[in-house]
């Protein structure tokens, strides 16, 4: 009871109503930017909100509570044949699919984060590769249930009448993706700012020191492995509506580093940096995708260079920003404020520090 | 974002390859923007290929090979004097990737049809999308019997033999020239492999196959199955594989001294590649070497047979414009689509829309062409080339076709084929 007093003590303060507007105010300017791009343009900007799910719920894992998680394509893949079994044989509505990819996910996640949270380091990252590999391989050896190399197929969720026949589908798609973006943006902003997110980063900082403070280590940690699988199960499920196939190769190693690279590229342990990290993800292999077919060069040297473009763009960016955009982008405004008007207390003019300028949420 | 400038590029480069070209004969009419992806002077076609990743070895040729022709085409006139602009998008073989190619390719390439997409269970992924949008999906480059599927699938084409009828063909030969003998299988375990089982089973029975070995192309360790095989005695090996998995079987078989008469699938069989492969794996010690004696099939001229009109003329373009990949199967392959891509748009007509351009495949004949038996295409048929023939490599690795050609269908009877096979135009263009 005291516990439930507490929570909604929290729901009260200021933080709630700024994050809730705050996501409102995107919702609304996401609405706005969907109708007026194109239905390819929307095709994208659904990709980036389901990378910034799956991301967000994995920069909360490793850059707020110092787990490194190697597997999350893996989760993604749970939450994506969930919901392509759930469509095998039944019409269900979009909320429900994606509420029970959710939910099996976190079931998932639960399992395997009483495992995690025994492990540190680099046996963590072992155990977390293993999932990787090792779970798509269960839908090519039980063929008749998930289908096999081929995977499963997902029928597009058909928008609702009331929009007008000619109503694009993949708008349609791009705004349930959104919606679900920013409820997970909200929520996750919300609990950063709880003393929950306050227990995962004091565990990440020093465990024992948070264990002498009285926070369950071992709880923290699967907690937030399940809040994190929780949302990567939402991504999984998303991302088997957009990509109309569920098959184990979309589902690899690759997508799981794909990941971790989103959030180290956008800024680990920062919401936003998911997002920044997403669009990097979505657009950069978007934009270098048709050199193939397009340049006069040798195909040996074509059909490899977009995949080399984007590993040089990871590269330059890191040595550019090690701190990710998110960070490159604070240090920018720190500087500004340093330079005019704004003098953060206890600071003077024209003086910051410049490795960490601003502080974790 | 940067499409226009790319699209202002490729018409300023196709605009000039054009006036280089020479005007085509038929002048009647004039050109019209009469579909997404044809302009008055282009025609925009897309494709998704297996470039990098596990399938890349061999397939990654095939892309490259038809846009030779296609250079070939537009330096000759193209079609109608609109030149041929193909934009073929990597997906590392990976069905999520094909579906997102697939999109910015219809959505916002705005090709006029889908060409040639490699793979089947890439192919699948993307399937219902396409027909949802009625795009012509025309020679998919995969032996699948899932493409000729009329009502399902209205817009979509198939283009080798599916491998049930490779199977009837393979399994008739075995029953009359190897009978006797024990025969074993051993196939990928997806829609190719069974398939093609189900085609052998057809002719050879059940019941009379002495061991069945299948493998997942994710696992190369096939010596359980191979000593399997050789534990059942067969003397026969018919294999539903591709490239790597055939050089993994021969090889391992070697290891274990083990030699039955190899019976491969026609996308398993390539000599070139193999021949690299088994290099490869065995860290040069055997091969092409372990390649005599085998049997497979083909539908199209013998890639090694340079007397023959239609590979003069295929290894010509392959020597002027992609002298860097090598001359084999797969070359021959995409140079084949691309050159029954340019017959099936001439009989659509001067101004095809995406439907009448489909309407043309099903009631226009492609005859005169490269291949060695007809097409099934009609308004109940999608199949490509209905059957194969039979070939054999001998111990120096020289290809020779053996019997008649014949052609079947998935449950009717093998048919043996009278027709005679075509000589190319002097132009090299339909």
């Amino acid at each position: 009871m005291v516990a439930a007093n507490l929570r909604f003590g929290r729901l009260t303060r200021p933080t709630l109503s700024r994050h809730l507007l705050l996501g409102l105010g995107a919702a609304l300017v996401l609405l706005a930017i969907s109708t007026q791009i194109g239905a390819y343009d929307d095709y994208n900007l659904t990709a980036v909100a389901i990378f910034a799910v799956a991301a967000a719920g994995l920069t909360l894992l490793t850059g707020l509570n110092g787990q490194l998680s190697l597997g999350h394509g893996a989760l993604m893949a749970v939450g994506a044949y969930t919901a392509s079994l759930l469509l095998k044989d039944h019409q269900l509505p979009v909320v429900v699919v994606l509420l029970l990819a959710v939910l099996t996910t976190g079931i998932i996640g639960i399992v395997f984060g009483y495992a995690a949270a025994r492990l540190r380091g680099p046996y963590l990252a072992g155990a977390t590769l293993t999932l990787a590999v090792a779970l798509p391989q269960v839908a090519t050896r039980y063929k008749s249930v998930f289908g096999g190399d081929a995977g499963l197929t997902i029928p597009p969720s058909a928008p609702p009448t009331w929009l007008g026949a000619d109503f694009p589908p993949e708008r349609w798609l791009a705004w349930i993706a959104l919606a679900a973006a920013v409820v997970t943006m909200v929520l996750l902003a919300n609990l950063l700012h709880s003393s929950m997110g306050r227990t995962f980063i004091a565990v990440r900082d020093h465990e024992a020191a948070a264990a002498l403070a009285g926070i369950d280590v071992a709880r923290t940690q699967v907690l937030a492995f399940v809040i994190s699988a929780s949302c990567a199960g939402l991504a999984g499920a998303l991302f088997g509506y957009w990509s109309g196939v569920t098959a184990p190769a979309g589902f690899g190693l690759g997508l799981s580093l794909q990941l971790v690279t989103a959030i180290v590229i956008g800024g680990l342990g920062s919401l936003a940096g998911a997002v920044w990290g997403s669009i990097v993800l979505v657009f950069v292999p978007s934009l270098t995708s048709g050199m193939a077919s397009s340049l006069n060069v040798p195909s040996s040297v074509a059909n490899n260079l977009p995949l080399a473009i984007y590993g040089a763009i990871l590269v330059i960016a890191m040595l550019v920003a090690p701190h990710g955009i998110q960070g490159a982008l604070k240090r920018l405004l720190a500087l500004a404020r340093a330079r005019w008007a704004h003098i953060p207390a206890g600071q003077k003019k024209g003086v910051m520090d410049w490795d960490d300028p601003a502080p974790d949420p | 974002m940067k499409s226009p400038i790319r699209g202002i590029a490729i018409v300023c480069l196709t605009g000039l390859l054009a006036a280089c070209g020479t005007s085509t004969a038929d002048n009647s009419g004039t050109n019209t923007a009469s579909a997404p992806g044809i302009t008055t002077s282009t025609i925009t076609i897309g494709s998704t290929q297996p470039l990098t990743g596990p399938a890349a070895p061999g397939y990654s040729e095939i892309a490259p090979a038809s846009n030779a022709y296609f250079t070939y085409l537009n330096e000759h006139g193209g079609i109608f004097g609109r030149n041929i602009v193909y934009q073929y998008l990597d997906d590392g073989y990976n069905p999520t990737i094909t579906a997102s190619q697939t999109r910015k390719l219809i959505l916002e390439t705005k090709v006029f049809a889908m060409f040639s997409a490699l793979g089947t269970p890439t192919h699948l992924a993307v399937i219902d999308y396409i027909n949802s949008e009625k795009v012509p999906d025309v020679f998919v480059s995969s032996g699948c019997n899932c493409w000729n599927d009329v009502s399902k699938y209205p817009d979509t084409f198939g283009f080798q033999p599916d491998y049930t009828i490779e199977g009837k063909v393979l399994g008739q030969y075995i029953k009359q020239n190897l009978s006797g003998q024990k025969v074993g299988y051993f196939y990928q375990n997806d829609e190719f492999g069974l398939d093609g089982v189900k085609g052998l089973d057809d002719q050879l029975g059940a019941s009379s196959i002495a061991s069945r070995q299948n493998y997942v192309p994710t696992n190369t360790n096939v010596g359980p199955q191979i000593a399997a095989l050789q534990a059942s005695g067969a003397k026969v090996v018919v294999s539903f594989t591709i490239p790597a998995f055939t050089a993994l079987a021969l090889l391992t078989a070697a290891k274990l001294g083990y030699h039955p008469t190899w019976v491969v699938s026609n996308v398993g069989s390539d000599i070139t590649t193999l021949t690299g492969l088994l290099k490869t794996f065995s860290k040069g010690l055997v091969g092409g070497q372990l390649l005599g004696g085998m049997v497979t099939d083909t539908y199209l001229p013998l890639v090694g047979d340079t007397s023959n009109p239609w590979i003069t003329l295929f290894k010509r373009i392959h020597d002027t414009i992609i002298p860097g990949l090598p001359w084999d199967g797969n070359v021959l392959y995409g140079e084949v689509q691309a050159y029954t891509l340019a017959q099936a748009l001439k009989a659509a007509g001067r101004n095809p829309t995406r439907s009448s351009f489909v309407k043309s495949l099903e009631s226009t004949k492609l005859t005169g062409g490269p291949g060695l038996v007809p097409f099934g295409f009609a308004s109940d048929n999608h199949l490509g080339y209905l059957g194969v023939q039979v070939a054999t490599i001998a111990a120096d690795g020289t290809e020779t076709t053996t019997g008649s050609v014949y052609t079947s269908s998935d449950s009717g009877p093998i048919t043996q084929y009278s027709g005679s096979a075509s000589t190319p135009p002097t132009s090299g263009i339909p």
